[in-house]
């Protein structure tokens, strides 16, 4: 570690932060595809089985919704390194 | 018979000047500059006199003298050797090589003259 | 009804454009235009689409049909991989970047200590794992060629047909597969044919599935509400699933993702940029959801429309065609026909350089004895290999297709494939997050993984009594009921392929884990991990150390030649050299340059191979002092203490020749000295000759005649201005020497004390020269003493003219700058100084040989007291014809310099 500074300023801030929800998305998205629908019933146990129509929309919509979520943090971390590199170049007072 | 002498040095003014003295002594003065053929044009030319230098482009005087030392037909041949350093050293060499007499630089014309003459004594006609 | 003939019209069209925009691309890449398309996000983003095969295609609703929504699975795992990128994938391409990697084989071979045999057992599991995989495609082109043939054909010709297309498509693959992917040899460039190849057929595929999947929603099943309405009313309304399964199949897929060959390749071999990642990471799971988007509908659809019996893996086709839409059945046979076709060439191309740099060019280097430094060409050998390599994995593939008889459903091939490429997860996440992982740990995994894959998976797929007879099936082999092949160590019940993924990968994990923990790695190895793992701390850094003192840059050079082609390698040397500060002249072998040649060699033939012809010639490997710090340990400290010992001696051995040489000098100085005495005596003597003889002849001879009367003056005013000149020298020397100099320093043009040098130099000389300048170069301020350096130069040129002892003489004088200096090169078309005068030329009365020479061997002892109390430096280049006297000023040196000198 170079320099570690105990305060960011505000724009690496928000930078660090996007960069943790980048990490986080496929956990959070993992544990909607992979946990719930291991816990729907199949019918083995003789309960109701859950319908297909639904299981197919639940996975889509959680689909539709990460790569949503992707496309935004893609955008926001290109905004911020086009930001930061515009600070960076900027002479410094 | 025209006296023949074999001059070897190859400063020009040095030459010119041994040449307008022996020739007007009556000999017939063959000049060589350099040392590098200097031995074959002497073994030709079987001269009555040799002067040599020793400070010479393409072969010193002492080179020159140790190609002719082995040659018998040359053995009767004076050798007046000159040299500019005119150390006692030098003289020594040029002794062993064989030579007849050893002059130093600059040397008077009158000094030239006799010693040649003196080499030479009784030998040309 | 499409006729078969108009089919193949089609195909044939198809092919052909797909021929061309290859082709196009290649030029387009080859003139260095069409970047902005080539090297895009969403050509890359396309690219990786090879992940979906004719199996995603047809497969995908025969599994739909069969298991309900399982299918998703495939896609999911995929989509989880890319949205988490930042993990792996992110460390991948990088990693690949950094180390230049071919191939996932060369990966995991570069991270345990490029290990050959890793990679060779690597890339025969991919091939085995792969083989298979290809087959289906083969056999998804025949099935749907079938349908096609079907209804035309007499029965009984139908499989004379599928026979002929697997072999045809088989070779035009081959074909294509030659031409577009052994173009470069370095398999680390972009193949930009078949990468744009690969897009478009990424849009085929996803068109015609979409417009398949359009059609069955909207004109068959009549809107989005009937079709929900229609899957609850299907045979698949509900959830079946398992949660083992569905998580097996997750991880499955999500591993393949990472280890197939295909897609290490679009992934991170043909990678161009690094961000391209973070939008592929949206953009892909965005086509694979919509590719798959459609596939329940088309499967409910099928079962409803299709007669019991027939196929679900060809309802794309069938359902179509059973609604007559045949343009539409077209663009689904062409989009099955996209998803085949792509996947094979990639595949093929991946495997192909894996063969080629992993088995064949060991093998080759092995029995060839003199290596790589034998003369000739290694790349025809490299390309040879690749291409036979390519042609052999297609062979097999069209042999299994052969051998299997196109039996199985398509999915049940697609996951025996997902699980054999799996087994090297652990070996590579291992290697990329785990410093500790070491070679025989994955030895030991990808062993244990691959054998239980090919006893629980792979061979019971063939059916009982096919690779394992019903016996070992129902008893276990010998008896050993608990080694039964779909439930070991007795736990039975399981979903074969759950039971499969779970023992095969976890006691892959298992062993690969607990055999690194007790192996100990070597230092390269070590290393190598340590570059892997904190490839983000020093991705420039160099992998390791090659002891270079003994290499041989004629040796090295050679090499790459043959591999890299004789132009790229010279450019390559050329550019070394010039960062080593050398112009034309080779690169000195030093460590930097041999670790990026051997990157540059990596990237053409792989790490291990590259490691083996470099230390052919380097002659054994030592590691750096730099990267041994890293792994500081008791290994470490001895090999450091060796190296920096080798480094002692080295210097020692430099200061003894320095002092050997300086040693030489004093003693030739010291005979000099011993001669100065009697120089001085000849140089005075020779001109004094002259001067008394004739001012004796003038003096008393008689008869002279005035014209001789004047010559004899002349020579004796000439020769005492020769004595005048040589006292001159003398004591211009000697105040020189000792610092007495008084120096005018002033601001001077170069280009003015140039002229006036030369004009001097030529008046004083009858001899032609031709003198070259550049007046531009010359136009130089300088703060120094004009008539001083003049004097220098007028020496320089003077003794060019005077020695020069070319037909006709050149004389050239070159000013360059380097940094704060300014050097004045003067070079003649003569055969220069002899070697053993070099050393003396710059003493007092170095005269060479007994030329001619009417100086007294000052003038060059001059000028080198001259130049260094002008701060400069003089000095003789010694070059391969002749030579050069190089005069060094500095711009600002003289102030300094003359500061120095004053009395304080």
């Amino acid at each position: 570690m170079p320099e570690a500074r105990l305060f960011l300023e505000r724009r690496s801030y928000r930078r660090r932060r996007i960069m943790d929800a980048v990490r986080m998305l496929p956990f959070l998205c993992a544990l909607l595809w992979i946990a719930v629908p291991a816990m729907w019933p199949n019918g083995a146990g003789g309960t109701e089985a859950m319908p297909l129509s639904v299981a197919l929309r639940y996975v889509f919509i959680i689909w539709l919704l990460t790569i949503t979520a992707s496309f935004a943090l893609w955008r926001r971390t290109g905004r911020e390194d086009k930001a930061s590199a515009d600070t960076s170049a900027r002479p410094k007072a | 018979m025209t006296k023949h002498v074999v001059l070897v040095e190859d400063e020009t003014n040095i030459a010119e000047a041994i040449r307008f003295l022996l020739s007007r002594d009556g000999w017939r003065v063959e000049t060589l500059a350099n040392g590098g053929s200097a031995a074959e044009v002497i073994r030709a030319a079987k001269p009555d006199l040799l002067i040599l230098d020793v400070m010479l482009p393409g072969k010193t005087g002492f080179e020159i003298m140790a190609e002719l030392r082995s040659d018998d037909t040359l053995a009767e041949m004076p050798v007046l050797m000159l040299t500019a350093r005119g150390q006692a050293r030098d003289r020594e060499m040029a002794l062993q090589a064989g030579v007849s007499r050893f002059m130093t630089k600059p040397f008077s014309n009158e000094e030239m003259l006799s010693t040649v003459r003196e080499l030479t004594a009784g030998r040309v006609s | 009804m499409v006729s078969l003939n108009q089919l193949i019209a089609v195909c044939l069209v198809y092919v052909a454009g797909l021929f061309l925009v290859a082709f196009l691309a290649e030029r387009a890449a080859f003139r260095g235009r069409g970047g902005w398309l080539l090297r895009s996000p969403l050509v890359y983003t396309l690219s990786l689409s090879i992940y979906c095969t004719a199996w995603t295609f047809y497969g995908a609703v025969g599994y739909a049909a069969r298991s309900g929504l399982e299918y998703v699975t495939i896609y999911l795992g995929p989509s989880l991989v890319m949205i988490g990128w930042w993990w792996v994938l992110r460390r991948l391409v990088r990693i690949g970047r950094a180390q230049r990697v071919t191939s996932v084989a060369d990966l995991i071979s570069a991270r345990y200590g490029k290990s050959n045999l890793l990679a060779v057992m690597v890339t025969i599991m991919a091939v085995v794992g792969v083989t298979p995989y290809i087959a289906l495609q083969l056999q998804s082109v025949t099935l749907s060629v079938s349908i096609f043939a079907a209804t035309e054909t007499a029965s009984g010709q139908g499989g004379q047909i599928n026979d002929n297309a697997a072999f045809w498509v088989a070779a035009g693959l081959a074909v294509f597969t030659l031409l577009f992917g052994t173009r470069n040899l370095n398999a680390n460039e972009r193949h930009h044919g078949v990468v744009i190849a690969v897009a478009v057929e990424a849009v085929v595929k996803l068109v015609a599935l979409v417009a398949v999947g359009v059609f069955v929603v909207w004109g068959v099943a009549g809107g989005l509400s009937e079709t929900v309405a229609r899957i609850d009313a299907s045979p698949i309304s509900t959830w079946q699933t398992g949660g083992g399964r569905w998580t097996a199949l997750i991880v499955l897929s999500a591993a393949a993702l990472v280890c197939l060959p295909r897609m290490f390749q679009v992934m991170v071999v043909e990678n161009d940029d690094e961000r391209h990642l973070q939008i592929a990471s949206w953009a892909f799971p965005l086509y694979l959801l919509a590719i798959s988007l459609f596939v329940v509908p088309i499967a409910v659809v099928g079962l409803e429309l299709m007669p019991e019996g027939a196929n679900p893996d060809l309802y794309v086709l069938t359902v179509p065609l059973s609604q007559g839409q045949n343009g539409l059945a077209m663009l689904a046979f062409l989009g099955g026909f996209s998803s085949a076709t792509s996947m094979v060439i990639v595949a093929t191309l991946a495997l192909s350089t894996m063969m080629s740099n992993h088995i064949v060019m060991p093998l080759w280097l092995k029995l060839n004895d003199a290596g790589a430094t034998q003369s000739g060409d290694v790349r025809t050998v490299v390309i040879r290999a690749r291409r036979l390599s390519i042609m052999l994995i297609i062979t097999l593939g069209y042999l299994y297709y052969s051998a299997s008889g196109g039996s199985g459903a398509l999915a049940a091939i697609g996951l025996i494939s997902f699980g054999g490429v799996a087994q090297f997860l652990p070996a590579l996440l291992g290697g990329i997050f785990w410093r500790g992982a070491t070679r025989t740990g994955a030895v030991a995994g990808l062993s244990i993984g691959f054998v239980v894959w090919m006893y629980t998976m792979l061979l019971p797929s063939f059916g009982p009594d096919a690779a394992l007879s019903a016996a070992v099936f129902d008893h276990g082999p010998l008896g050993l009921g608990w080694l039964r092949p779909q439930a070991l160590f007795g736990i039975a019940g399981l979903d074969p392929t759950v039971h499969a993924v779970w023992w095969s990968l976890s006691l892959n994990t298992l062993l690969f884990f607990v055999v690194s923990i007790f192996s100990f790695p070597t230092p390269l190895e070590r290393l190598q991990g340590a570059q892997f793992v904190n490839v983000f701390d020093h991705s420039s850094g160099p992998a390791h150390g090659w002891s270079a003192s003994q290499g041989r840059t004629e040796d090295l050079m050679i090499m790459s030649q043959r591999i890299l082609g004789a132009t790229e390698a010279k450019a390559f040397f050329k550019r070394e050299a010039a960062q080593q500060g050398r112009m034309g002249v080779p690169p000195v072998p030093t460590q930097e340059f041999v670790q990026a040649l051997e990157r540059e060699l990596a990237a053409s033939v792989g790490a291990a191979t590259a490691n083996a012809m470099i230390s052919q010639i380097i002659g054994g490997q030592a590691i750096s002092v730099e990267d041994l710090m890293a792994v500081a340990d008791e290994s470490a400290q001895i090999l450091e203490y060796s190296s920096k010992l080798e480094t002692k001696s080295r210097q020692l051995a430099e200061t003894a020749n320095e002092l050997g040489r300086t040693n030489e000098k004093l003693t030739q100085l010291s005979l000099q000295k011993d001669s100065f005495l009697s120089q001085i005596s000849h140089e005075l003597r020779t001109p004094m000759t002259s001067i008394r003889s004739f001012s004796e002849i003038l003096r008393d001879m008689e008869g002279l005649s005035a014209a001789e009367k004047t010559r004899y003056a002349s020579i004796i005013h000439s020769e005492t201005i020769r004595l005048t000149r040589l006292l001159d020298d003398l004591l211009d020397l000697s105040v020189l020497e000792n610092g007495q100099v008084s120096l005018n320093a002033r601001q001077v043009n170069l280009h003015d004390v140039i002229e006036q040098s030369v004009t001097t130099a030529q008046a004083s000389s009858a001899r032609p020269i031709d003198i070259r300048r550049k007046p531009r170069n010359e136009d130089v301020t300088l703060h120094t003493d004009g008539d001083r350096l003049a004097q220098v130069f007028i020496n320089i040129v003077a003794n060019a003219i005077k020695y020069c002892d070319a037909a006709a003489p050149v004389l050239t004088i070159a000013v360059r700058r380097h940094d704060e200096d300014v050097i004045i090169g003067f070079t003649d078309n003569g055969t220069g100084i002899p070697v053993e005068g070099q050393n003396l030329i710059f003493e007092k009365f170095a005269r060479l040989g007994n030329g001619d020479a009417d100086g007294a061997g000052l003038g060059l002892a001059i000028c080198r007291e001259i130049i260094t109390r002008l701060g400069g430096q003089i000095s003789y280049v010694q070059h391969d014809q002749g030579g050069s006297f190089e005069v060094r000023l500095s711009r600002t040196g003289l102030a300094r310099e003359a500061q120095r000198l004053l009395p304080a």
